[in-house]
């Protein structure tokens, strides 16, 4: 009975805590500094600022650093605070063409106005370990640096890209864009009642969970669906974000913040005015994300079949059960409480246990 | 607002302000409350904000809790029953760090606000008392319809058949109702709710009650409640009476009674003693003390 022994509870807990906080500085390891975290695992930090749902890079570095690296618990962190920040305005829509690019590819065209920039991806790289990074020391990083650097012209990347769909729609591949004036669905602020609009479907997949978005789309792909998607352009990059003055009204430039977004085009539908067209997948998220806002978009373009064709036929087509699930910190919130003490909901399922084995002629539990 | 609102919030935002959430969601929790008690036993959806503390850990009740306290408020936190489990004490860390002024309880009559997880108090509750409960699973329909649009139509039609025909085929099959906590109650005579994962034992305790009971759950973004002097009715057959659990001894016929304090009326936890011995004591920690003190002045 210790865990629940009168002050045993609190103690425990503050127990834990010193043990949790004692694991970090064990050893002969220097503390990990925020700008350590930021900068040499920007990946892992990129999916807890998405999947936080708050941007703040700083307080994304502070949360790993207290969370021991967990990133289900580090998007926690940044969700937990922004529970605290009241909603002081809303932005126009942005357009994503004013990003200042670090990678775009697709995978539609061999070549796309603007060319495509394969740009920092471990995606054609071999899984090779260099053994040689187990021991780097500073003056290695600064020789990285000074190398990259060192042969690298002025700025000579335009500063913005056209969108590859634009060809598309162009020629009437693609629907055009509908001008949808209706203020988007805030999930902060609302619950979901289904059925829910389309931009609450996509902001919640936009802080979902990576490998639960991921494990969802990954079964439309594999069989259990058709989308079939076609990437029709991806792209990372720093997106400058305009916010209302709070005097005047007119928009100015409050910062900018890393963005993936990903289009997906799949196999064409019948359109209203006849023609077959293309239809359109979207995806995008806080941070450099490429597998979350892929299997994003796949899952967009999904929920949607079902939407038109007014029939669920795959789970990753039912809009509850992708929108519900996918969330990391409530699915893990969830999971983890099962270790919390159950033994009042025990004692009754006991008690009819065995009244349902008395009834059935099997002996009772005998007493000891 | 309240005067104390706004002390705390440190620029940095560093710290934190009272009751931990800002201002619009407390108002917008108490507006849901209002919409709860006006409509007893139908689930109001509130935009659920997420608390410090792991979803299923009582981010509901915490919610709740929060929009109700103010800094003159006696808050009892109990988990199980008791008041020193680690996540009552948690909750009740929480509060003490986020809501200066507040004090705490472990008598459940000093405390105006009561927050709890799977048990409501031995203790009748008064007026001005509130039992916060947490909820994990709002939806009693769950068990038989998994699409919740669908479920939120067949409570508004009190579309409740598929319910009891999942109790008759307990009964079919075992004889016997085997919903063993979560009961589903019927409210006012036309909600049915899931009334959290407290003990068909605590059910009875929901109906024309003095106090105000709150459910949240966080997860699921729902708020209902149950308030005083209404009708709570367990759902069952006119010839199955609704039983609470029997701490009977099945080859004595004897009643097991708590082994600190000797109450045979209060529900149990059983557990192996340290010699593997089947034991029993009261699961209301406060119950349980209240006994032994009244016994301790008596001698």
């Amino acid at each position: 009975m210790a865990y629940v022994a009168i002050r045993g509870g609190a103690d425990a807990i503050k127990g834990s805590a010193r043990l949790m906080d004692a694991l970090r500085a064990m050893g002969a390891s220097a503390p990990l500094e925020l700008d350590q975290i930021e900068r040499q695992m920007p990946l892992l930090h990129s999916r807890v600022l998405s999947e936080g749902g708050l941007y703040h890079p700083r307080l994304a570095s502070l949360a790993l650093k207290q969370s021991l690296g967990d990133s289900l618990e580090a998007a926690f962190f940044l969700r937990a605070y922004r529970s605290t920040k009241p909603r002081l305005g809303e932005t126009a829509p942005h357009d994503t063409r004013a990003m200042r690019i670090i990678r775009r590819v697709s995978a539609a065209f061999k070549d796309i106005p603007g060319g495509q920039m394969l740009g920092a991806t471990p995606d054609y790289l071999h899984r090779l370990f260099r053994f040689e990074l187990m021991d780097e020391g500073a003056e290695r990083f600064a020789d990285i640096a000074r190398d990259w650097f060192g042969d690298r012209p002025g700025a000579q990347t335009p500063t913005t890209f056209p969108k590859v769909l634009d060809t598309l729609r162009a020629e009437g591949l693609l629907p055009p864009l509908a001008d949808d004036e209706t203020p988007p669905f805030d999930i902060t602020r609302e619950p979901l009642i289904f059925p829910v609009p389309r931009s609450a479907q996509l902001s919640t997949m936009a802080r979902g969970e990576t490998g639960g978005l991921l494990a969802l789309a990954y079964s439309n792909m594999r069989g259990y669906g058709d989308v079939h998607p076609t990437v029709g352009e991806l792209r990372v990059g720093y997106l400058p974000v305009m916010v209302p003055h709070p005097v005047t009204g007119k928009p100015m430039e409050a910062g900018e913040v890393l963005v993936t977004e990903c289009e997906i085009v799949a196999m064409f539908e019948k359109a209203d005015s006849g023609a077959p067209v293309f239809t359109l997948g979207y995806g995008a998220c806080f941070g450099h994300n490429e597998v979350k806002a892929i299997a994003m978009a796949v899952l967009d373009r999904a929920i949607s079949v079902a939407r038109e064709k007014g029939r669920i036929a795959n789970p990753s087509e039912d809009p509850e059960f992708v929108l519900l699930h996918v969330d990391g910190i409530e699915s893990m919130g969830f999971c983890t409480h099962y270790k919390m003490p159950h033994y009042v909901t025990f004692q009754a399922d006991m008690d009819r246990l065995r009244a349902a084995r008395a009834k059935t002629g099997e002996a009772a539990d005998a007493p000891r | 607002m309240h005067p104390v609102d706004a002390m705390g919030q440190d620029r940095d935002g560093a710290a934190y302000g009272f009751a931990f959430l800002d201002e619009d969601a407390k108002r917008e929790l108490r507006r849901a409350i209002f919409k709860a008690v006006c409509i007893p036993g139908h689930q109001v959806p509130y935009a659920s904000r997420e608390m410090p503390i792991a979803r299923g850990f009582g981010t509901g009740g915490m919610q709740l809790t929060l929009a109700l306290l103010g800094p003159s408020d006696c808050v009892k936190v109990i988990d199980q029953g008791a008041d020193d489990s680690v996540n009552a004490a948690n909750i009740r860390a929480f509060f003490a760090l986020t809501c200066p002024g507040v004090t705490g309880a472990l008598r459940t009559e000093a405390a105006s606000v009561i927050q709890t997880r799977h048990r409501i108090p031995e203790q009748p509750l008064r007026a001005d008392q509130i039992l916060v409960l947490q909820v994990p699973y709002p939806d009693p329909l769950v068990v038989v319809e998994p699409n919740a649009a669908r479920r939120r139509r067949m409570h508004g039609r009190a579309d409740y058949a598929r319910l009891w025909v999942k109790l008759y085929e307990d009964m079919v099959a075992f004889d016997e109702i085997t919903i063993s906590h979560r009961y589903p109650t019927r409210i006012n005579g036309h909600y049915i709710i899931d009334p959290s994962p407290i003990p068909r034992w605590d059910v009875p305790k929901l109906h024309r009650a003095e106090c105000l009971y709150l459910f949240g759950a966080g997860r699921e973004k729902r708020i209902y409640a149950v308030p005083p002097h209404t009708d709570a009715i367990p759902i069952t057959f006119n010839d199955v009476a609704f039983a609470v659990e029997s701490f009977r001894d099945r080859t004595t016929g004897k009643r097991h009674v708590c082994r600190r304090c000797g109450a045979d009326d209060s529900f149990l936890d059983e557990f192996p003693d340290e010699d593997g011995v089947r034991v029993f004591q009261c699961s209301d920690a406060a119950w349980c003390a209240m006994r032994l003190d009244r016994m301790e002045a008596a001698e």
